[in-house]
């Protein structure tokens, strides 16, 4: 780092080469995404050049064999799934960081810490197999068939959950200390001082926390395929199946051709768009990122 | 104001227990959402756990038998992912540390496309291997292009973990072996890259974890074939998309589906564990060494 200002002597030929392989390394890793969006371009090319964007979303149906595209009820169900389980996980997350911070004993945080950083690492298709034996049985009691937009929330809260409370405990642990003393200097409870001071202090890292869990939540595929029922229609309850955008690629991808297969790549990019937005704003927000 | 700090103290009355209920009824029902999930899995699935289970081949469309040629693909493509994202993921890195400077032009392109590729979903990935891997350069379903498609998906955070690892390394002893008369390619391959080295391992052990996890960028890119694969142009199934077809696709085959799970989130503990303790040790040495 300190070298790349400048070097006294000329750099030896060695290092020259070696520079020069590392920057085609580089180029060939920065040029992963731009050989993606090509390629995404490129399938979807063929049913966007007859079609134009519009018509995924005001044509009436998805039945690409008919040329029919449209892609709504999908995309209403995908941000239905998201946004329920987003104000779940939001809720129960920041709970969670609270609770490690300033209610649990000690000897409670830090198994309690553990517990979500495993909780984070099961990987989604498990999520999905408790659902659809644990969960999806239990509602279908309750509300057959079961397997629905409900099912499809909780899986993701539970998903999308350690992601949000790790975030927040960054970013009350990051809040400056003198903050806590003043406040209980001036004699405020257990409560205000959180309300009033914590919460206020932790918010943009609090909130770029919940911007990388949205995207987790859009972008997620196998667990809200396992459980949510895989139906294309517009929500209207919450025991209502319902089929995401991810999952509708995840299903159909197997057999699709031609204008379908051009379909189900459009719709990716739609949703490559929206995730890497939140992404980007993630990052303009706390500087929090999502592969760490 | 009488009345109004009256309020105040009310309100501190209702607020302060409610607050502290909300708080610990939170953190009790994801404590109990966690074990109920982990108590199911240890339940249904470690009664089938066995050696002949983990050997076997799977039968019967995978209702009964094993797993064996399964975590033999799982292998196979994690090696194939690593292989191809190691060698581009620290060559990147090392530039971006060590060759750049911090605020060139080249260095903030490359930072900012991986940022933006690690917030592709991962279903995206699978689309992409499929039009490239799969059908462009004609890979087809194979165990190369499933694992090429994983080595795109954790490229970015190779990168950043093995960033993050050598700037870690102190300036003085970049000042060192300069003042020695080293070369930049010397002084990488004996000291900063050695100094790094538990930083780095972390990082791949990460990206690994990662990539076992994924299901939804190996189904139409891998795919579906339980055969043990007999080279790197078979396709085939890996521990978790074999996990997804026996739940949804296999009447009967939850069982051996917790099982798989199982071993899945066993490897996955032993992986992110190895991660963790070696950036606590990385850590350790860091304060230590200056």
């Amino acid at each position: 780092m300190i070298w790349s200002k400048h070097s006294i002597s000329s750099p030896s030929r060695t290092d020259a080469r070696l520079a020069g392989w590392l920057s085609i390394a580089a180029g060939l890793a920065a040029a992963v995404l731009v050989l993606i969006v090509l390629f995404l371009l490129h399938e979807s090319w063929p049913v966007l050049n007859r079609i134009g964007w519009l018509r995924f979303l005001t044509d009436a149906a998805w039945h690409p064999s008919e040329g029919l595209f449209g892609l709504a009820p999908m995309l209403w169900a995908t941000l239905a799934s998201s946004t329920g389980a987003l104000v779940l996980a939001g809720g129960l997350g920041v709970a969670s960081a609270l609770f490690c911070r300033f209610y649990a004993p000690p000897s409670a945080a830090r198994p309690y810490r553990r517990m979500v950083t495993l909780l984070a690492g099961i990987p989604s298709v498990v999520f999905g197999l408790w659902g659809l034996t644990v969960l999806v049985p239990l509602i279908a009691r309750w509300q057959p068939p079961g397997a629905s937009l409900l099912a499809g929330i909780l899986i993701l809260t539970l998903m999308i959950l350690p992601t949000v409370a790790l975030t927040a405990d960054a970013a009350l642990a990051a809040v400056p200390k003198a903050y806590l003393h003043g406040a209980a200097a001036l004699g405020m409870s257990r409560s205000g001082t959180i309300l009033r001071v914590v919460l206020p202090a932790a918010r943009s890292g609090i909130i770029a926390g919940l911007l990388l869990a949205a995207g987790r939540a859009l972008g997620e595929t196998m667990a809200v395929l396992m459980v949510a029922g895989n139906v294309v229609q517009t929500p209207h309850s919450l025991f209502d199946p319902v089929r995401t955008l991810t999952a509708n690629i995840a299903l159909e991808m197997d057999y699709a051709t031609g204008e379908h297969r051009a379909g189900l790549f459009v719709s990716g990019l739609v949703l490559s768009g929206m995730i890497i937005l939140l992404a980007v704003a993630a990052l303009r927000f706390g500087g929090a990122r999502s592969h760490v | 104001m009488f009345e109004a700090g009256r309020f105040a103290m009310v309100r501190g009355r209702v607020l302060e227990p409610l607050m502290t209920l909300a708080v610990w009824g939170s953190a009790l029902l994801v404590a109990g959402a966690f074990l109920w999930l982990v108590g199911d899995l240890l339940w249904h699935g470690a009664e089938r756990l066995s050696w002949a289970f983990l050997s076997s081949s799977p039968l019967n469309a995978g209702r009964t038998g094993g797993i064996g040629p399964i975590l033999v693909s799982t292998l196979l493509i994690l090696g194939v992912a690593v292989a191809a994202a190691v060698p581009l993921g620290l060559a990147t890195a090392v530039l971006l540390t060590e060759f750049l400077r911090p605020r060139s032009r080249f260095g903030r392109l490359v930072g900012l496309s991986l940022d933006v590729l690690a917030g592709v979903p991962s279903i995206v990935f699978g689309l992409f291997g499929n039009a490239f891997f799969s059908v462009f350069l004609g890979l087809g379903f194979s165990i190369l292009s499933g694992g090429l498609t994983l080595a795109c998906m954790v490229l970015p955070i190779l990168i950043r973990t093995a960033e993050a690892s050598l700037r870690a390394v102190p300036d003085d002893w970049r000042l060192g072996s300069a003042a020695l008369g080293l070369s930049r390619t010397a002084a990488l391959r004996h000291i900063l890259l050695p100094a790094a080295s538990s930083g780095l391992v972390a990082g791949l052990l990460l990206g690994v974890g990662r990539a076992m996890a994924e299901t939804a960028a190996l189904i139409f890119t891998s795919g579906y074939v339980d055969r043990m694969p007999s080279s790197l142009f078979d396709s085939g199934r890996a521990l978790s998309v074999h996990i997804y077809d026996l739940s949804m696709n296999v009447a009967g085959g939850d069982g051996n589906a917790y099982a798989s799970a199982l071993v899945l989130i066993g490897l996955l503990i032993l992986i992110n564990g190895t991660a963790l303790y070696l950036a606590e040790h990385w850590l350790n040495r860091r304060i230590i060494a200056p």
